[in-house]
């Protein structure tokens, strides 16, 4: 089954984008040319005034439905993706996927098909399996807007482009920025969203800091470079981007302990201090505080991890907007 | 081609007929809002003209178009920007040209977003008329009547100065 996935997923991949190259569906960074990525930055921008406003609603999509599918848990992805539909004016469902016929013995197919026929006009999905945000689009529901908040180890889009509009309002361009992530890059489909949309946008060098039992066997060919030691990998960098440590990932004994994962690779001030003095420090949420991150750092002067959350918001009004533009479109193909 | 005026006087001869207008109300502090792109460029002038003290907003109507479901999202939006409070605010709302009265539905809907102001005046340089809906300006710089395809465009110059293009035939 998963190899069958993978297979589609490397054939099919433009699955993504109409014929006029606009984006209806948001599965991967991995097909998508730096114009696109950079369409999602700019409209992210003018969807940020929106949620300045004393009424932080437009329009946009007035009288469509959103069905939030998600069949793995999280709160700040759901709750931002239901909070960016609700500014659009859309009409949010979210389907408790433990509690629904799913659990009922209905397979995938048919739960999405019977929501296809309640005129679902797109669908926010999150799957353990990666790929399956894929399949649903290009073989169950492919006139459906399908967005993945994150399916396996494979990626996680709208994550990678927050942190991209967060970097972009601090730094003002790609070019030239040192970029380090660090912690458990292997179960990390935060991570290889990230490398791609860095390398995609220009960004001079990405690096990778981890133990090597936390480093995925194909780390090289992602064009990363591999850092073993904090104080080395950190030095004179732009950007620190910092990984949770996935427990519930964590099959076997890759680790010792957190306490030495902290001593090693948690970012304190002492190890902060080997970045750029204007260095910004982010992380995806949520944070292990004393595993990962120091307190005094995540809620220091260089953390921007809470305008991430903010972020988050806009970049999912905009890609929600763009793809449902790329489906209008594509329906007059 | 017919003969279009030269902007430059347009913008003069509204100016007066503007600040008459607003005298004739009693609006003493008004704010000027311009819609891009070509609104701006001509709520920038007015703006000066009028030696409005607070500063001029610029609105992109790109998320409150009525044909969303149609053509989808502008792929050049840019962010909005009202640096003042709107609520009980008289505002000048000015754009280039209005024909059928759409963009200004939505420039009125984003602007009560803000807050409610107290009065919008509707401005505009060139009218066309083939009006879709009930709204008229209240102050025009020239009437133009134009065949069914017929489009008038405000240009800006790489010297600053603004022009209007036109395509089709007078009717």
């Amino acid at each position: 089954m998963e190899a069958n996935l993978d297979m589609q997923m490397n054939k099919a991949l433009s699955v993504q984008l109409n014929q006029q190259g606009q984006l209806k569906h948001f599965l991967t960074i991995d097909e998508l040319p730096r114009t696109l990525l950079e369409e999602i930055l700019d409209t992210a921008d003018s969807f940020i005034e929106v949620g300045q406003r004393s009424i932080k609603k437009v329009p946009l999509l007035r009288g469509k439905t959103v069905v939030n599918l998600f069949f793995e848990a999280s709160t700040r992805t759901r709750t931002t993706f239901e909070l960016a539909a609700k500014r659009l004016s859309a009409d949010v469902i979210n389907l408790d996927i433990s509690t629904s016929a799913t659990s009922k013995g209905e397979s995938l197919s048919d739960t999405l098909q019977n929501l296809e026929a309640m005129a679902s006009d797109m669908f926010i999905v999150r799957h353990a399996q990666s790929g399956a945000p894929h399949f649903i689009a290009s073989q169950v529901c492919p006139e459906v807007a399908i967005i993945n908040a994150g399916d396996g180890r494979h990626a996680h889009p709208t994550q990678a482009m927050l942190d991209m509009l967060t970097i972009r309002q601090r730094k003002q361009k790609f070019e030239g920025l040192v970029v380090a992530i660090v912690g458990d890059i292997l179960h990390s489909r935060v991570a290889r969203s990230q490398i791609r949309a860095l390398r995609m946008l220009g960004a001079a060098e990405v690096r990778i800091i981890a133990p090597n039992t936390l480093i995925p066997c194909d780390a090289e060919s992602l064009g990363v470079s591999i850092y073993r030691d904090m104080r080395n990998g950190l030095k004179d960098v732009d950007v620190i981007i910092m990984l949770r440590l996935q427990r519930e990932r964590m099959e076997g004994a890759l680790l010792p302990s957190e306490g030495e994962f902290f001593r090693v690779y948690g970012l304190d001030e002492e190890k902060l201090a080997y970045a750029k003095p204007d260095a910004i420090v982010m992380h995806p949420g949520p944070i292990n505080r004393g595993v990962e991150i120091a307190s005094e750092v995540a809620d220091g002067p260089q953390s921007v991890i809470l305008n991430q959350v903010t972020n988050g918001i806009a970049v999912r009004m905009a890609v929600m907007s763009m793809a449902m533009t790329g489906q209008i479109a594509a329906k007059s193909e | 081609m017919a003969s279009l005026m030269i902007v430059a006087d347009l913008l003069e001869a509204m100016s007066k007929n503007l600040k008459q207008y607003l005298e004739t109300n009693n609006i003493e502090s008004p704010a000027v809002i311009g819609i891009r792109s070509g609104g701006v460029w001509v709520a920038e002038y007015l703006h000066k003209k009028l030696a409005c003290e607070t500063p001029m907003g610029e609105l992109d109507i790109s998320f409150y178009r009525d044909d969303f479901t149609r053509k989808g999202l502008n792929p050049m939006v840019k962010p909005s920007s009202l640096p003042f409070e709107t609520e009980g605010k008289d505002i000048i709302l000015v754009d280039d040209v209005i024909m059928s009265g759409r963009t200004i539905r939505a420039a009125m809907n984003e602007i009560f977003d803000y807050g409610r102001p107290a009065r919008i005046i509707l401005v505009s340089l060139v009218d066309m008329g083939n009006r879709e809906l009930p709204i008229q300006p209240d102050c025009v710089g020239q009437v133009m009547a134009l065949s069914e395809h017929g489009q008038v465009k405000l240009l800006k110059n790489t010297d600053g100065t603004l022009e209007l293009k036109q395509r089709g035939a007078t009717k």
